[in-house]
């Protein structure tokens, strides 16, 4: 087995020594209840930036309704644990949850992905509205006033399984032939066609593993504030994982990860200022975007600046 | 039956006919030329040939060992599988990837693992990605961008860029290469470089080529055959010294002797 | 029948406001490639303008659709000088996230100072309604549209007449090569904002007297609509955006009308993907393919 890798256990040591180390705070209790719900926030928001990214940063399709496929995995993951409430019920709500978002997502990809650029994205948007307001007349969503009293089976230990399995899973992706082929899509589009690249497979490819993590976020987050309503899920949560993403770097996984932790951190420290947080959010756009518009990394991984530019090819 | 065979070829836009009933042949290990005056059409069918454009009538066949196969509007990628690839007339390289990025995507149809294996690094991952690897260095060495590999392609020189896209044309294992103007832009050392290029890859891959270009010296040197468009139409073809007396085709290139453009020394 | 007709009567009036704001959305896009998100808000804080004019200086309604088209257009030059231009050369994503941006800030800025509760309009038109048939049309229907028509025309004027309007069109065609010829591509730009944006700011004033309600998020919806309704109309084409405002309006009053209302906006949404599937160039746009 290669992929046991001296590099690759090496890393593996470190995930755990990360789970360990904020496993030993919040039982100390030096992360509170309070920051708990950060700790989670920052989870299931990685979870939706990187796997945004792999769309728009990676594969270059801009989305605008990313949200309506995390509250596909939310909604089917409430259903499914309210009927069964078990830990096995919740990872089967869970996996249902994302395969029932990455199945809408091949259905509404395979039309709506010949679209380019900003119509890609007001369709994208048009689709996310369509979902919000099914879920909202529908009889076994309970409406506007959405669904409440779900199990509560959502813990660290869960969040930060998903979380590093999506990161690791979208980057293996990104850095196999697939992954390429779907880069190639984003740097010059009909130059990947006459390359033998076909074009329409891997977008709809991209979008549909983007659904299913953003649907696995959404079962993360059903499950964790055992309370959604169809709003939750509007335009608003879609901008806010496309500014997570394009804040950290189109086509960077580390920046994703940056960027939710520092945004997450940024709406903590506001919540005090109710009354302005959202025009201080909406400046920081802004400014983020006039002064810096690659975002912090651009299409480079934390991890490039420690190594010297000849093994970067190297796979591991 | 020749390899490609195009038949009453035609595609409007329109009003416009930018291809009329266009008629020609390659043999198998030929190479043909595709000359013409600016907005004759070459480039339009070009894009007919690869994909990009469906044709308005006529087909468009290739003949891969008595398997005959319509190429005629089905998409680009298909027609790459098929064994026709392309370079571009003005340069489309992934220019912020690597040039071993750029090769090893035209080798991704070559690929031996599924997406699955990709996810969960699978042993077979591993070996094919080995794999690729290699195979991506060999074309690297025959064109000494070896020592580049890592270079992004936007940061290489003007006619290694024109290198790599024929490079990364050639790593999708085409049986025939079409050339659009490759010597574009290029100075006379580097267009004498370029035709070494093209005698050295037909040699080695047993490849079968099409070019379209302006420089007459390199296309009247190299070129075993040639075919001439204007205005959307086939108005001759023939060896080169037939091309070159031929009057339609001297008209056509009014103000443009080519007999002695063909004698100057590049 | 006669429900019918009564839709198309609301339809036509619903339409004839989502056309003015839709033109702004398309005047821009044709200009500078930008969905100009933050339209919807100027739309709104229009229609904040024309409350506080009606209200507080107790204007009538032509002056105070004046002073709130001059207020939005002035306020649209800003929001292209500070926002936009910087980002002249930038990715399209940043541009858009920029317009994000500027949305939310108009909308909060706007939250912070008039708070979030929704305030309801002056009576500044009489609400006298007559009979066709059994066909109900009030005064105020007949403003907005007869407003909204005459606004159209002096736009097409402007465009098709004027010096700056050719200027318009020569920008948006080329704008490289409109630069090269002399035209002053930045005052064409910030002209085509304080225009877009003085239609939208009408649309806020006969949103405002029609539904008698406001709020500092109003401009959301309506304005992803007409956006819509632009794409629908064919993005771009100033006709297109006319006819895409009024056919979404139509549309979505019939849906109202003989369906669900709760559905009223998905249907909306539909369209515009099918729109955009079958003829992405919309009615009356033209198809552009990249050259090879």
């Amino acid at each position: 087995m290669r992929v046991l890798s001296k590099k690759n256990i090496i890393t593996l040591l470190l995930i755990v020594a990360v789970f360990a180390v904020v496993q030993v705070l919040i039982s100390v209790k030096i992360i509170n209840s309070f920051y708990e719900i950060t700790l989670a926030t920052i989870c299931i928001n990685i979870i939706l930036a990187v796997s945004l990214n792999l769309v728009t940063g990676f594969t270059g399709q801009f989305s605008l309704g990313h949200a309506g496929f995390m509250s596909i995995g939310a909604y089917v993951c409430a259903l499914i644990s309210m009927n069964t409430d078990s830990t096995l019920g919740f990872i089967f709500g869970i996996l249902a949850g994302a395969v029932a978002a990455a199945i809408v997502g091949v259905i509404i990809g395979i039309p709506t992905l010949r679209l380019k650029g900003d119509y890609l994205a007001i369709a994208t948007l048009g689709m996310a509205e369509i979902i919000r307001v099914l879920f909202l007349n529908m009889e076994i969503t309970n409406g506007a006033a959405g669904l409440s009293g779900i199990p509560r089976n959502t813990n660290w230990t869960w969040l930060f399984i998903f979380l590093m399995a999506t990161i690791i899973l979208i980057n293996n992706f990104i850095r196999s032939s697939h992954g390429r082929a779907c880069i190639s899509i984003r740097e010059d589009e009909i130059a990947a066609e006459s390359m033998g690249v076909n074009t329409t497979k891997y977008k709809v490819m991209a979008f549909a593993l983007g659904a299913f993590f953003a649907g696995i976020a959404g079962g993360l987050y059903a499950s964790y504030f055992y309370f959604i309503k169809p709003n939750v899920f509007g335009f608003m949560k879609s901008v806010d994982v496309l500014v997570i993403v394009v804040l950290g770097g189109l086509g960077s996984i580390s920046g994703s990860v940056i960027a939710a932790i520092l945004l997450a951190v940024l709406t903590t420290f506001l919540q005090q200022f109710t009354e302005i947080r959202m025009i201080i959010y909406a400046l920081l756009l802004v400014a983020i975007m006039l002064f810096r518009p690659q975002g912090l990394l651009g299409t480079k991984e934390i991890t490039d600046m420690f190594k010297s530019n000849k093994n970067t090819e190297k796979i591991e | 039956m020749p390899l490609l065979s195009v038949e009453r070829l035609t595609k409007s836009f329109g009003g416009l006919t930018a291809v009329s009933n266009v008629n020609m042949y390659i043999d198998k290990g030929e190479l043909i030329g595709l000359i013409g005056p600016n907005g004759a059409g070459k480039t339009t069918l070009f894009n007919l040939l690869t994909g990009v454009y469906t044709p308005t009538t006529g087909s468009i066949k290739l003949d891969l060992n008595g398997n005959i196969k319509e190429l005629g509007g089905i998409k680009p990628y298909d027609v790459t599988a098929s064994g026709l690839a392309r370079t571009f007339q003005n340069i489309r390289l992934f220019k912020d990837l690597t040039v071993l990025d750029n090769i090893r995507i035209a080798m991704h149809k070559n690929i031996g693992y599924k997406m699955p294996s990709a996810l969960f690094r699978s042993n077979k991952f591993y070996e094919e990605e080995d794999r690729l690897k290699i195979e991506a260095e060999k074309l690297m060495d025959i064109f000494s961008l070896t020592h580049k590999k890592n270079e992004l392609a936007k940061n290489l020189p003007y006619g290694e860029q024109r290198h790599l896209e024929i490079v990364r044309a050639m790593a999708t294992k085409p049986v025939l290469l079409l050339l659009d103007e490759p010597a574009a832009g290029m100075n006379p050392n580097e267009t004498a470089e370029l035709t070494k290029t093209i005698a050295k890859i037909r040699k080695e891959f047993d490849l079968t080529v099409l070019l379209i270009e302006h420089d007459m010296s390199l296309v009247m040197k190299i070129c075993e055959r040639i075919y001439v468009l204007n205005y959307g139409m086939m108005i001759a073809s023939g060896l080169p010294q037939e091309v070159r007396s031929n009057k339609k085709v001297i008209e056509s290139y009014l103000g443009e002797d080519l007999s002695d453009a063909s004698n100057k020394k590049s | 029948m006669e429900q019918f007709l009564q839709q198309m009567v609301n339809g036509i009036s619903l339409g004839s406001i989502y056309a003015l704001i839709a033109l702004g959305y398309t005047m821009v896009y044709g200009i500078i490639k930008l969905i100009n998100f933050a339209h919807g808000d100027v739309y709104m804080i229009g229609a904040y303008i024309g409350f506080a004019a009606t209200t507080f200086a107790k204007l009538g309604f032509f002056p105070a659709l004046i002073i709130a088209m001059l207020a939005s257009a002035a306020l649209g030059i800003l929001i292209e000088k500070v926002a936009y231009k910087p980002l002249r050369n930038s990715t399209k994503i940043a541009v858009l996230i920029t317009a994000i941006g500027m949305s939310f800030l108009l909308e909060y800025v706007m939250m912070f100072f008039v708070g979030a509760e929704v305030r309801s309009y002056p009576k500044v038109l009489s609400d006298a309604s007559f009979n066709l048939g059994n066909v109900v049309i009030n005064m105020q229907q007949i403003y907005i549209v007869v407003t909204a028509i005459v606004l159209m025309i002096i736009l097409q004027y402007i465009i098709n007449k004027t010096k700056i309007g050719k200027a318009m069109r020569a920008v948006s065609a080329d704008k490289d090569a409109a630069q090269l010829m002399g035209i002053q591509v930045d005052t064409t730009i910030s002209f085509t904002f304080a225009i877009g944006s003085a239609l939208a700011g009408a649309g806020g004033v006969l949103v405002g007297i029609y539904y008698n309600s406001i709020d500092p998020l109003m401009g959301m919806m309506p304005g992803l609509k007409a956006f819509v309704a632009a794409v629908f109309g064919g993005i771009g084409s100033i006709p297109g955006a006319m006819i895409g405002g009024l056919s979404i309006g139509i549309m979505e009053t019939l849906v109202s009308g003989y369906g669900n209302s709760m559905y009223r906006d998905a249907f909306v949404f539909a369209i515009l993907i099918v729109i955009l599937i079958i003829k992405p160039a919309g009615i009356l746009g033209k198809n552009t393919k990249e050259k090879v």
